[in-house]
């Protein structure tokens, strides 16, 4: 007999103008491991945070054992008996595992007595879950898997009867990954409830009884997980909506103006994100560049932009080396020899958000004729040159003298747009171009793409929206893991294919 | 409390009238200190007007002390707009004086105006050589501005006592201060501009440095607003990430910011040493670096603001010691309080009132635009 111990309704929650869950049901089931699916973005983690008492819900009802609940703090989730996993460990470092498990509940256990059952009692549950750790060790002298018990060890001895596990194995080795299973299985031997939050279908099929997948803030399906099959989950996740439909004729290529051998990256934490990646693209041609967020994209377009240090390997703008391990050119060497770059991010990376439009419209570019002489900026042909491309790209409203964050997102990023194109780059690199922009908008700056495209420059689009990359590309590649896991001419892939790609299925 | 759309407030709603009230209620605030200590706070304030603009060497007195305010405040805004806490103007003016002496005394041969243009490039250096080291230790270690600044306003002192005592002291006195320069070196002060038109004034510490404050005033807002430099001084400040994407370097700019900041403080020793003092005299920058910052901060950064924000400020020191000199009950550290509540609320307590003076506005201008 399946009872449901926790059940949520409509639940609905956005940040400023991202609606990152929209009309969540979930059920789930007394002493189910239940997973939860979807890309990066996707609102899983939103909505277990809002489970869990961090977030509060915009609307929608939290029932757990039917009971309707009102959750206003991870204090009211403890109670309730939900216990979260957190992606980054909330411990205290230099404190030992006792100390960090009853911190916050120390009250009259510090000393004695209660102390003394405190530890007799997470003994017990080390050995009921053969979790094996040492409650008197330092967490700093701890791997990252130990870490990771401890905090499954801390949400049970609160009394967890749910767990929720967020994204438990990104910083798991395989073996770790091993035991972690293990230990969750176990614990639902012994009648908890497991959450497991991830992006792997693989740990899905393995360990989950049941599934139900995420995409775009929206609950696009609930399943048994016996009923269904990797290809099946992939392409729910990465969904299948009706392409836009463009005006694009054949692709008039030329000659491969930008070449990228053998590339390597590493990230700030110094982790390998680009892995021996090798590309080329010709005059006139877009090449799309699918993945799910997180596989190396980033780390990729800012290494060829010439913001991130490229670790080995080689690019070639026009048959001219740019960049290797030793010598590297810097952004603005790189605009001068004809790349341009639209940034992924466009608040963090693109725009200084505080600037006037028109200091937007030059960023990058400002010390080049006819913005600055002899460094002083000219402000008339500035004020003038963007005029001309705001109503060009119809930026709205064609005001220079705005402060650039009163913009709408999809006018942020025409302003981004305008400035790069107008450039008549040989090369573009375009990261996400529409994400969060209105559809509108989109149509437009894809249009404006292809045009770029059928005058000669060789684009890379990077982006995770699937439908994107099928509608622009002339030729699409897979990354995957920060490795290009696959190639297609755009003829005749499906969507279904390139999904199990960038799932890393096959 | 609804945000506002701050697009939609009025220039002059942000910059004139939430100031405005802020500085009244620092007023107020003070007005209360003054009542509490015994005394007439409007009596106060009638003494603080007289003694600053009530007689002419008054007067000059404020402006004198305005001069000094510019300098060190156009000093943090400059920084500042490329995010950079320099409270290291005390420390960075103490050194440009050193500059300023050293050449002044040393190309004492060279005529005058060529003397005067060699002492004030010799302030600029100095206190930007005293900038540059912190400056290079945030752009390549990290290590941060506010304490390795406020930490070499400390070598500084200690740096110049030693100097004072036992390298440049002048031999013949006792005190810790320099030779006098040679008459000749220094500069015009305001007495001697009046007595060119007949006008027999006493002394005041009022010398041309006034008309160097308002050309650095210039020279800020045209480097700040109008030049490339200032261009990517701004945007490593507002956004470094951006600004690396766009091909600024953050480690050049954090230097130049620092390096104009430190020389702009570096003035301060102009007005000190060729305008009143004549000679190094241990001590001289006397506070005015750090009341810079809060100069800066009312002034919101702009030398359009810096202007009467040090204006206010000479006001304050100069009716203050007023006050101080014929009300017993209120001491010099009175004032210090006084100006401590005004920074309170024209700077870390600036935004208290601002959302509601602007709702108050943009609602106002909503009502006329549909009636």
């Amino acid at each position: 007999m399946v009872s449901p111990i926790l059940e949520l309704k409509n639940i609905n929650k956005s940040f400023g103008h991202v609606h990152a869950n929209k009309n969540i049901n979930l059920t789930i089931n007394k002493g189910t491991i239940h997973g939860i699916i979807g890309e990066n973005g996707a609102g899983k983690s939103t909505l277990m945070s809002i489970v869990f008492g961090l977030y509060q819900a915009n609307s929608g009802t939290i029932k757990i054992n039917g009971k309707e609940i009102n959750l206003r703090s991870p204090k009211d989730s403890i109670i309730n008996g939900i216990g979260m996993v957190h992606q980054h460990f909330m411990l205290v470092e230099n404190f030992t595992v006792l100390e960090n498990i009853i911190l916050g509940f120390e009250g009259e256990l510090v000393f004695g007595k209660n102390l003394e059952k405190a530890k007799k009692d997470l003994k017990n549950l080390c050995d009921t879950y053969k979790l094996n750790i040492d409650l008197n060790s330092t967490i700093s002298d701890l791997s990252v898997g130990f870490r990771q018990r401890v905090e499954i060890l801390k949400s049970l001895y609160r009394g967890a009867e749910i767990l929720i596990l967020d994204e438990p194995t990104g910083v798991l080795t395989p073996q770790e990954v091993d035991e972690l299973f293990k230990i969750l299985r176990s614990l639902n031997e012994e009648g908890k409830t497991i959450v497991l939050i991830t992006h792997k279908l693989i740990e899905i099929m393995d360990l989950t009884s049941e599934v139900s997948v995420m995409r775009q803030g929206e609950m696009v399906g609930n399943t048994k997980t016996e009923d269904t099959n990797k290809e099946q989950l992939a392409e729910m996740m990465v969904g299948r909506s009706v392409l836009l439909r463009l005006d694009k004729t054949e692709a008039n290529t030329g000659d491969v103006v930008f070449k990228v051998e053998d590339l390597t990256v590493k990230d700030d934490l110094d982790v390998t994100r680009v892995k021996n990646v090798n590309l080329e693209i010709r005059a006139g041609e877009i090449l799309g560049l699918a993945g799910v967020t997180g596989n190396g994209q980033t780390e990729l377009l800012e290494a060829l932009s010439g913001i991130r240090k490229v670790e080995s390997g080689q690019i070639y703008l026009d048959g001219k080396k740019v960049s290797d391990s030793q010598n590297f050119l810097d952004p603005r060497e790189l605009k001068d020899q004809g790349l341009a770059h639209v940034p992924e991010d466009r608040q963090r990376m693109g725009l200084v958000t505080d600037f006037k439009a028109y200091e937007n419209l030059i960023f990058g570019y400002h010390d080049q004729q006819p913005f600055s002489r002899s460094s002083i900026l000219n402000h008339k042909d500035i004020i003038s040159h963007s005029k001309k491309i705001m109503e060009e790209y119809d930026v709205r409203p064609q005001s220079p003298n705005l402060i650039t964050s009163n913009f709408s997102g999809g006018n942020q990023q025409k302003i981004i747009l305008s400035r790069e194109l107008n450039e008549k780059p040989k090369v573009l690199l375009v990261g996400q171009p529409t994400r969060g922009v209105d559809i509108g908008a989109i149509e437009f700056i894809h249009q404006r793409l292809i045009d770029m495209r059928d005058k000669g420059a060789a684009i890379l689009l990077v982006s995770v929206e699937l439908d994107e990359v099928l509608s622009l590309s002339d030729r699409i590649v897979v990354m995957f893991d920060g490795k290009i896991v696959g190639e297609k001419e755009n003829t005749n892939v499906t969507d279904r294919e390139l999904g199990l790609l960038m799932a890393g299925v096959v | 409390m609804a945000t506002v759309d701050k697009s939609r407030v009025p220039w002059w709603v942000s910059n004139l009238i939430v100031p405005l009230v802020n500085l009244t209620l620092a007023l107020f605030v003070s007005g209360l200190f003054i009542f509490i200590a015994g005394e007439n706070p409007f009596e106060a304030v009638s003494l603080i007007i007289y003694g600053s603009f009530g007689y002419i060497e008054g007067f000059a007195y404020t402006l004198y002390y305005t001069t000094n305010f510019i300098f060190t405040g156009l000093a943090f805004a400059v920084a500042f707009h490329c995010r950079l806490f320099n409270i290291g103007g005390e420390g960075q003016a103490y050194i440009g004086g050193l500059g300023v002496f050293l050449v002044a005394i040393n190309f004492s041969f060279l005529p005058v105006p060529i003397v005067w243009l060699l002492a004030v490039g010799g302030a600029v250096v100095f206190g930007a050589a005293w900038a540059f080291i912190p400056a290079y230790l945030q752009a390549t270690r990290g290590s941060h501005v506010v304490i390795t600044t406020i930490m070499f306003n400390f070598i500084a002192a200690s740096l110049m006592v030693f100097l004072l005592v036992d390298v440049i002291r002048d031999t013949t006195q006792m005190g810790p201060h320099t030779v006098a320069l040679p008459e000749e070196q220094w500069f015009p002060s305001f007495e001697d501009f009046a007595a060119l038109f007949g006008i027999k004034i006493r002394y005041s510490p009022l010398n041309i440095s006034f008309l160097l404050a308002i050309a650095a005033s210039f020279f800020v807002w045209f480097l700040v607003w109008k030049t490339r430099w200032g261009y990517e001084m701004r945007a490593v400040g507002h956004n470094t990430q951006a600004a690396i994407y766009a091909g600024i370097s953050p480690y050049k700019n954090i230097i130049i910011a620092m390096c104009i900041s430190g020389g702009l403080a570096g003035l301060l020793g102009v007005n000190e040493i060729l305008g009143v003092h004549h000679k190094i005299v241990a001590g001289f920058p006397a506070g005015y670096g750090f009341t810079g910052i809060a100069v800066a901060l009312m002034g919101r950064n702009h030398p359009i603001g810096i202007f009467p924000a040090a204006f206010l400020f000479g006001i304050l020191y100069q009716g203050g010691s007023e006050v101080t000199f014929d009300m017993p009950n209120i001491t010099r550290y009175m004032f210090v309080a006084v100006q401590g509540v005004i920074i309170l609320f024209s700077g870390a307590l600036e935004n208290l009132f601002r959302p509601q003076i602007e709702n108050f506005f943009v609602n106002r201008l909503n009502l006329k635009a549909k009636a």
